[in-house]
């Protein structure tokens, strides 16, 4: 097979410095070398490929737009896209992986954890010496999560945790779960820390999508954790609104790598299968898929730019966010699923990547604000009226 | 330990090549560039070297502005300085041993690496000329390297084996795939690469003694051809392979 050569109408690298050209090479070269390879056996499997994990904290790809101090790359943002659009490009699963060690537990860490917290944690978590999770969601409580049930209670030498939270990403691997719960009414950040009495993480099996990832319910019966165990540097809902705007930024981009794998191996499949005696791409219909395709990819691609340009200035909007990954997703999964139709039989087939990453993205379109609620974000956004309370 | 590694800034191994309208040159339009991979096992070689005798690691590039991408390449990898000797102009190989020989004399490194060849041309001839000119040993192909006491021994490749030689400090080591697997540049390691400057200076004159007057692309594979689908059509592959093809 011919090695993946990129997707890139417009040149839009030109719009990328010398260090982002050189990020996205390095993770590119890294993907098709140690992700492509092994991917679909885990996905059959089931399975996360657990031997990545070293092999992606020697190259930095966790935390890397934190500060050198915790052994962070320090990068900008647009390059911490471009890593996610390469992770995600080998399996959405790789790429959930390094989203939440690094959006949603190295994130909420740094940003609102204590000195000791962030000294003892990010450096572990950076090297992939700890796995970290990050529970949000519950079982009834999903678009709302204003809601959850999860309760802490303050003890003389620290906190009571109850509750239940459900489809968390690498639950199960993590030594340390950035919880969720509401102390006093308020929403609350807690460290809850792998082996804890009365804490557990059971997979969750039988899934269609995100095979190659670890999904996972949290319990917590009466789970004591130490007071320094807290988040101290802030409360309310707001807190793990924010990680999410971060993870969402990178799925954004992730959805793009998504897109370029299906696009990329349509393409070739039909530029050789011949039917009638000659390949398929000398078909109208089938030049008009691929080139749609190509429209979007392009559109996703300038439009992420802009976000991380926006982002790395401090000037980006949760909004905007929104905006980018209820668009790149979207249209990541209708490219998947043109790419299959283009691949006909063999599109069904883990000979090729497109099935995995359409029902991988199926997952994407719904985790991290689905589809309909990013919709209705940037409606309330361009309208001034909510339409979901 | 003073270590220099002499790289070259070629096209991408996957680039479709097209040439230029002069017939004499590619056309770089559209074309990536990268370190070519022989050398990259040089770099690596070279960090391995540091980090088991100590000293530091220079690269060292002849060429155009072009070729700091390459550069900067290797400092991600960890090299901590880079020399790139301008010249925009186009050089045979002994222009370029030539140019890199006068940098080399005024550093006295103990040990300078090449890959055996860079992947445009294809000349393997820098590193030896490099060697000649500075009046050192020089050994090609070199799959396995091992520095004791001053002692260099270098396995190389030859047709059908290995043949191990014995040379020493300083002198001259070309690499060949199987030295070892180079190492990914660490986003850290990128990020860090910024603050580490590329000395430029203009390359000391060469000499054209070999020009390049023509560039030509191989014949297009002609399709292939069925001479039968069953063992009725053997005594007919067989005399077209013996008569046509020749290779029977």
């Amino acid at each position: 097979m011919q090695k993946f050569q990129g997707v890139d109408y417009m040149n839009v690298d030109s719009l990328l410095s010398e260090e982002e050209l050189l990020v996205r090479n390095t993770v590119r070269e890294f993907v098709d070398d140690n992700v492509i390879p092994i991917i679909e056996k885990h996905a059959r499997a089931g399975t996360f490929p657990m031997d990545l994990v070293a092999k992606m904290a020697d190259l930095g790809l966790f935390g890397s737009t934190l500060p050198a101090k915790y052994g962070c790359a320090e990068m900008n943002n647009v390059a911490y896209g471009l890593v996610m659009q390469e992770l995600e490009r080998g399996d959405s699963g790789v790429r959930s992986f390094a989203s939440v060690q690094s959006s949603l537990v190295m994130f909420p860490i740094f940003a609102y954890g204590s000195e000791k917290q962030k000294d003892y944690w990010l450096p572990r978590l950076a090297k992939g010496e700890a796995i970290g999770c990050f529970g949000l969601t519950e079982p009834d409580f999903g678009s709302n999560p204003g809601g959850m049930i999860t309760r802490a209670e303050e003890t003389s030498d620290g906190y009571v945790l109850n509750g239940a939270k459900m489809w968390i990403t690498n639950g199960t691997l993590a030594d340390v779960a950035v919880v969720w719960a509401k102390l006093g009414g308020v929403v609350r950040g807690f460290l809850v820390e792998k082996g804890m009495k009365g804490f557990s993480a059971p997979e969750m099996k039988g899934k269609h999508s995100l095979r190659a990832s670890v999904t996972s319910e949290l319990i917590l019966q009466d789970v004591h954790i130490p007071k320094e165990n807290i988040l101290p540097n802030g409360e309310g809902l707001k807190l793990p609104l924010s990680c999410l705007s971060q993870a969402r930024y990178g799925i954004a981009w992730g959805a793009i790598g998504a897109a370029m794998a299906c696009y990329d191996s349509a393409l070739n499949y039909a530029k050789t299968r011949i039917q009638f005696d000659k390949p398929i791409a000398s078909f109208q219909l089938t030049q008009e898929k691929l080139v749609h395709m190509l429209n979007e990819i392009t559109k996703a691609q300038l439009l992420c730019l802009q976000l991380g340009r926006l982002k790395d200035s401090g000037k980006v909007r949760f909004q905007q966010i929104s905006f980018a990954k209820r668009n790149n997703v979207y249209h990541a999964l209708q490219i998947a699923r043109e790419a299959r139709s283009i691949l006909g039989a063999n599109g069904i087939l883990d000979e090729y990547p497109v099935m995995r990453h359409a029902a991988n993205l199926e997952s994407v379109i719904t985790y991290e604000g689905t589809h309909e609620m990013h919709t209705l974000i940037v409606g309330e956004d361009i309208t001034g009226i909510p339409a979901f309370v | 330990m003073k270590i220099v590694v002499c790289v070259n800034h070629v096209p991408d191994t996957e680039t479709k090549i097209k040439i230029g309208a002069d017939s004499k040159s590619i056309d770089k339009t559209g074309v990536n560039f990268m370190l070519s991979p022989y050398d990259e096992l040089a770099v690596e070689e070279g960090l391995r070297l540091k980090e088991k005798f100590g000293g530091d690691v220079t690269v060292l590039s002849l060429g155009g502005d072009a070729h700091k991408e390459t550069l900067r390449k290797a400092l991600a990898m960890g090299v901590e300085k880079a020399t790139l000797l301008k010249d925009e102009a186009v050089r045979d190989s002994f222009g370029i041993a030539k140019g890199l020989a006068e940098e080399l004399k005024t550093m006295s490194p103990d040990i300078i690496l090449f890959g055996k060849q860079s992947i445009d041309f294809d000349d393997a001839q820098v590193g030896t000329m490099v060697a000649e000119l500075l009046g050192i040993s020089s050994v090609s192909v070199v799959v396995k390297l091992t520095i004791d006491n001053g002692k260099v021994i270098c396995e190389r490749e030859i047709e059908g084996g290995h043949e191990t030689v014995e040379t020493s400090l300083p002198c001259v080591i070309q690499a060949q795939r199987g030295l070892n697997e180079p190492r990914y540049p660490s986003l850290k390691g990128i990020m860090s690469a910024k603050t580490k400057p590329i000395q430029e200076k203009p390359a000391a004159a060469g000499e054209l003694r070999v020009e390049s007057i023509a560039l030509r692309k191989p014949e297009a594979k002609a399709a292939g051809r069925i001479v039968g689908t069953d063992k009725s059509a053997v005594p007919e592959l067989v005399r077209l392979l013996h008569e046509e093809a020749k290779v029977i």
